[in-house]
């Protein structure tokens, strides 16, 4: 019996958990993947929005904002990468600058600090290889671009050694309400919970549905992304968006944090919730739209392209305990700006949690998190002690990135460590490289296999019947 | 900081060919730099035959090939660091590199020759929509799975591109139990070399379905088929020649890069076309005292290429250790009509011994045609070709005598050329 239980274990569901942690809690994450952060946390544009995109008064205005002032303290403790790097938004022509203006007066409205319109000159001087068609724009200092799966890993992570019950691969079925609690049905045995959390992303319909008369629909939004090389990583220094248009904040052009390029998304309305795949049509359009922006795009230096969903339909956030569930609270409908947002999300959530369970503090927190060592980013003298402390950081396994044997055992050895090779990839950047895992596919296969004591055959990409392997050589050889 | 004449960074076939024609030329304070657990390179898992046909006049499988420069190596005492990954490179020489004994090296060299080889081009290369579903591996991978750990990465295979690595995976996959539903070509003609086509292909009636691509992939956790269609000459899919074809692996042989990261962290200047280091007769690039060749540089068909162009790197580093090499009086190779690229693209006639050969790729293919080379205006030689590929890689030898005859030389132009 939990006092709160979390269905879905992404950026929300995980920045709730660690919340949950402060206090006196039996908590517990049910998550369907096999592992966390792995639906729109894994797969979006990665930035931390200034906030004022969202219409004041409403959720997303005034959670962004208070979210994006949250982003320094909890990297800095959980020790995840984020970098407040400013954004701009961009119009190319005149009449554009009156909704800059606009933009600029919700932001003030919302709470966002620092923002100023500044003009062609102003704006090519800071990214010189910005469009000459480029009139004015929107800078906003206060934007930030973070790592979303590192961030939901360590949020995970730290929830994990604080005392939260992670139930991974595991689908909820149905909820049922029996005298004041809720039976949470999966697939792997029944859980039952004081509190249900639903926090399950572009599922958070179902869920509520399980339980709410109130009913929600969320239709997947999916946005198709490029990835290009580190060597181009720098064609701008700060997140360029470019005006919104109704469907979205349009095709944004952004360095991440590990040095890379990334543009998108664009925004196509479908049906199958598990659809992730690239489309022809949809990475040409984020092609020609990011192209407005940028003078010249080196797509030649594409290294991957993605795609993620993100859950929409619901007009706002959907937060808070759902009229007709006592005890059943919301996270849902949480779309852009919903990484921005999440940690004032978690705040509310917990809020509400407190106010009904009204539990004490738990002095045993630790609201610290060490990452695995980034061999990559090191000094030659940290690298060396590294290494005559285990050697295993001394032997490079994925040559584009510089990614060690220890630091891939690390990611295996620790709390929810990975289990697949795309756990490994998400946790230490093996394979997101240049080769995107050409050369140290195979090795992180050999490693993981090794590590979990199973044979290469069993190994998957990203668990479920993901298998890389399909038998030995001539097993299939007819007689 | 240690210190070497010469550091050779990769100990695939042109690292070993390498160090040991610098050994020969008589400099001993040298040493080889291999990041994988053994010598050898991408040698190591092509364990077809077909190699050493032009330096030893047999056939050897890869493994075989490399043994031969192993021996060599290890007989002639030369030093050698494996599992160990050179992390930096400056334009002063000074390496740092990375293993679990030494932990972080720093060395100096001389002179330092690069034979870092290439990598294949990724699925996002070329931005093939669809799934990004398990089942999808280079070409490569697919190999060092199958012919280095033993494992099949799948059953049913459609590969994308007929570069040589694609069709010899045809074969091997074939060989090895699986059913190869189709090669697919974006070309309209094959890049792999001819003798592959047949050995591979043919052979085995596996499909080769030229001016093709792949335009969607098809799975949830594995692929479960993939979509081809015809390409226009534009190379963009037609409309309604979709086929779609079932299968649970799709493997990419989609090109060749030469792995220049560490090149260009000493600012080594780079050719946009071969992608490797822009160099002169000596193989030497714009960084004095450094040299590169194999893969590295262009990527080459034949391992033979390789070595014979590898001794040449080898030489050159020496004669530079030793101060003999001559600097200034270059002649400009031009590359046109039909000619994408010349190796060397910088000759010093000075220091050419009897002769050097140019090696280049036609951008097309020509059939009965002419390979040219002008002597600034004066057209030296004219050799037939009854057909020029860009798949294959062609030679041509200039003379010491030849270079000779033009003393004020400006620039050689080698093209195709008609009737």
């Amino acid at each position: 019996m939990f006092d709160v239980t979390i269905i879905g274990a992404g950026v929300i569901g995980n920045s709730i958990a660690r919340e949950l942690c402060k206090y006196r809690l039996n908590v517990c994450v049910i998550e369907k993947d096999p592992d966390v952060g792995n639906g729109t946390s894994k797969a979006n544009s990665a930035i931390v929005h200034a906030g004022f995109d969202a219409k004041p008064g409403t959720l997303k205005g005034r959670l962004n904002s208070e979210g994006n002032k949250m982003f320094d303290e909890l990297s800095e403790e959980l020790d995840f990468p984020f970098k407040r790097i400013g954004s701009l938004v961009v119009c190319f022509e005149k009449s554009g600058i009156e909704n800059l203006e606009k933009l600029k007066k919700q932001g003030i409205e919302n709470g966002v600090p620092g923002l100023e319109i500044l003009d062609a000159d102003k704006v090519k001087k800071m990214e010189p290889n910005l469009s000459d068609n480029v009139e004015a724009a929107l800078y906003a200092p206060t934007g930030g671009i973070v790592c979303p799966y590192e961030m939901t890993i360590a949020l995970a992570e730290n929830a994990f050694t604080n005392g939260v019950k992670f139930k991974l691969n595991t689908r909820v079925t149905s909820i049922v309400k029996n005298s004041g609690r809720y039976l949470i049905k999966t697939d792997r045995g029944d859980v039952e919970s004081k509190i249900v959390v639903n926090a399950a992303g572009v599922f958070s319909d179902e869920i509520n549905n399980m339980v709410s008369d109130k009913k929600l629909n969320i239709i997947p939004r999916k946005g198709e992304y490029c990835l290009f090389d580190k060597s181009v990583g720098d064609i701008v220094s700060r997140t360029i968006f470019q005006l919104p248009t109704k469907l979205g904040k349009g095709v944004l052009v952004t360095p991440t944090v590990d040095g890379n390029l990334l543009i998108g998304p664009d925004a196509e309305d479908i049906d199958d919730k598990e659809d992730l795949n690239t489309t022809d049509k949809g990475l040409n359009f984020i092609i020609s739209k990011a192209s407005l922006s940028v003078k010249k795009l080196p797509m030649r230096q594409v290294i991957t392209s993605f795609s993620g969903l993100r859950a929409h339909g619901t007009g706002d956030f959907v937060i808070g305990e759902a009229e007709d569930a006592e005890n059943f609270i919301n996270a849902a409908g949480i779309e852009s700006p919903g990484l921005s947002s999440s940690p004032a999300i978690a705040a509310v959530i917990r809020d509400i949690i407190i106010d009904k369970l009204k539990p004490g503090k738990n002095s045993e927190f630790n609201p610290i998190r060490k990452g695995i060592p980034k061999f990559r980013e090191m000094t030659n003298e940290e690298r060396k002690k590294l290494i005559a402390e285990d050697p295993k950081y001394g032997r490079i396994i994925c040559r584009c990135e510089t990614v060690t044997e220890g630091e891939i055992v690390n990611a295996i050895k620790r709390p929810l460590g990975a289990r697949s090779v795309d756990g490994v990839k998400k946790r230490t950047r093996a394979g997101m490289g240049r080769c995107q895992g050409g050369f140290c596919g195979p090795r992180v296969v050999q490693i993981l296999a090794r590590e979990l004591n199973i044979s290469p055959e069993e190994v998957t990409k990203s668990g479920k019947d993901s298998n890389l392997l399909v038998g030995k050589d001539k097993e299939n050889v007819p007689a | 900081m240690q210190e070497y004449d010469v550091v050779i960074i990769g100990g695939g076939p042109a690292g070993l060919a390498a160090a040991v024609s610098v050994k020969e030329e008589g400099i001993d304070n040298i040493l080889i730099l291999e990041r994988e657990n053994q010598l050898g390179g991408i040698l190591n898992q092509c364990i077809h035959n077909g190699f050493g046909l032009h330096i030893f006049k047999e056939e050897l499988t890869g493994p075989e090939y490399a043994q031969r420069f192993i021996d060599k190596v290890k007989s002639m005492d030369i030093p050698y660091k494996l599992n160990t990954m050179v992390l930096d490179l400056s334009k002063d020489k000074v390496i740092t590199a990375v293993n679990e004994e030494d932990g972080i090296l720093e060395i100096k060299a001389k002179s330092i020759i690069l034979s870092m080889g290439c990598r294949e081009r990724p699925r996002g290369a070329i931005n093939i929509p669809g799934s990004r579903c398990a089942g999808i591996y280079t070409a490569g991978s697919a190999q060092k799975f199958v012919n280095v750990e033993g494992y099949m990465p799948g059953k049913e295979v459609v590969i994308l591109g007929s570069g040589d690595i694609g069709l010899i995976m045809a074969r091997r996959m074939t060989l090895e139990g699986a059913k190869v539903k189709a090669v697919v070509e974006l070309l309209p003609y094959s890049s792999g070399l001819k003798r592959n086509i047949v050995q591979c292909l043919d052979d085995f009636n596996i499909p080769l379905k030229l001016s093709h691509t792949v335009v969607n992939i098809k799975g949830k956790e594995r692929v479960e088929g993939v979509t081809i269609a015809k390409v226009d000459k534009n190379r963009k899919p037609v409309k309604g020649t979709e086929e779609y074809i079932p299968c649970d692996t799709l493997l990419l042989s989609v090109g060749l890069l030469p792995e220049n990261e560490l090149s260009r962290k000493a600012e080594v200047k780079l050719s946009n076309i071969t992608g490797g280091p822009v160099v002169d007769e000596s193989l030497e690039t714009n960084i004095d005292g450094m040299f590169a060749c194999g893969n590295v540089l262009h990527v080459h068909d034949l391992v033979d290429n390789v070595t014979m162009e590898s001794v040449n790197a080898g030489k050159s580093a020496a004669k530079y250790v030793k101060g003999k090499r001559f600097d200034g009086n270059k002649i400009e190779v031009l590359a046109v009509d039909g000619v994408r690229y010349t190796v060397p693209q910088y000759i010093n006639p000075e220091n050419v011994e009897k002769f050097i050969d140019i090696r280049f790729r036609v951008g097309n293919v020509f059939k009965d045609s002419f390979i040219s080379v002008y002597f600034d205006d004066v057209r030296e030689m004219h050799i037939k070709k009854r057909i020029l590929t860009p798949g294959e890689m062609q030679d041509v030898k200039l003379t010491r005598k030849l270079l000779d005859k033009y003393p004020n030389c400006k620039t050689i132009t080698v093209k195709v050329e008609g009737k």
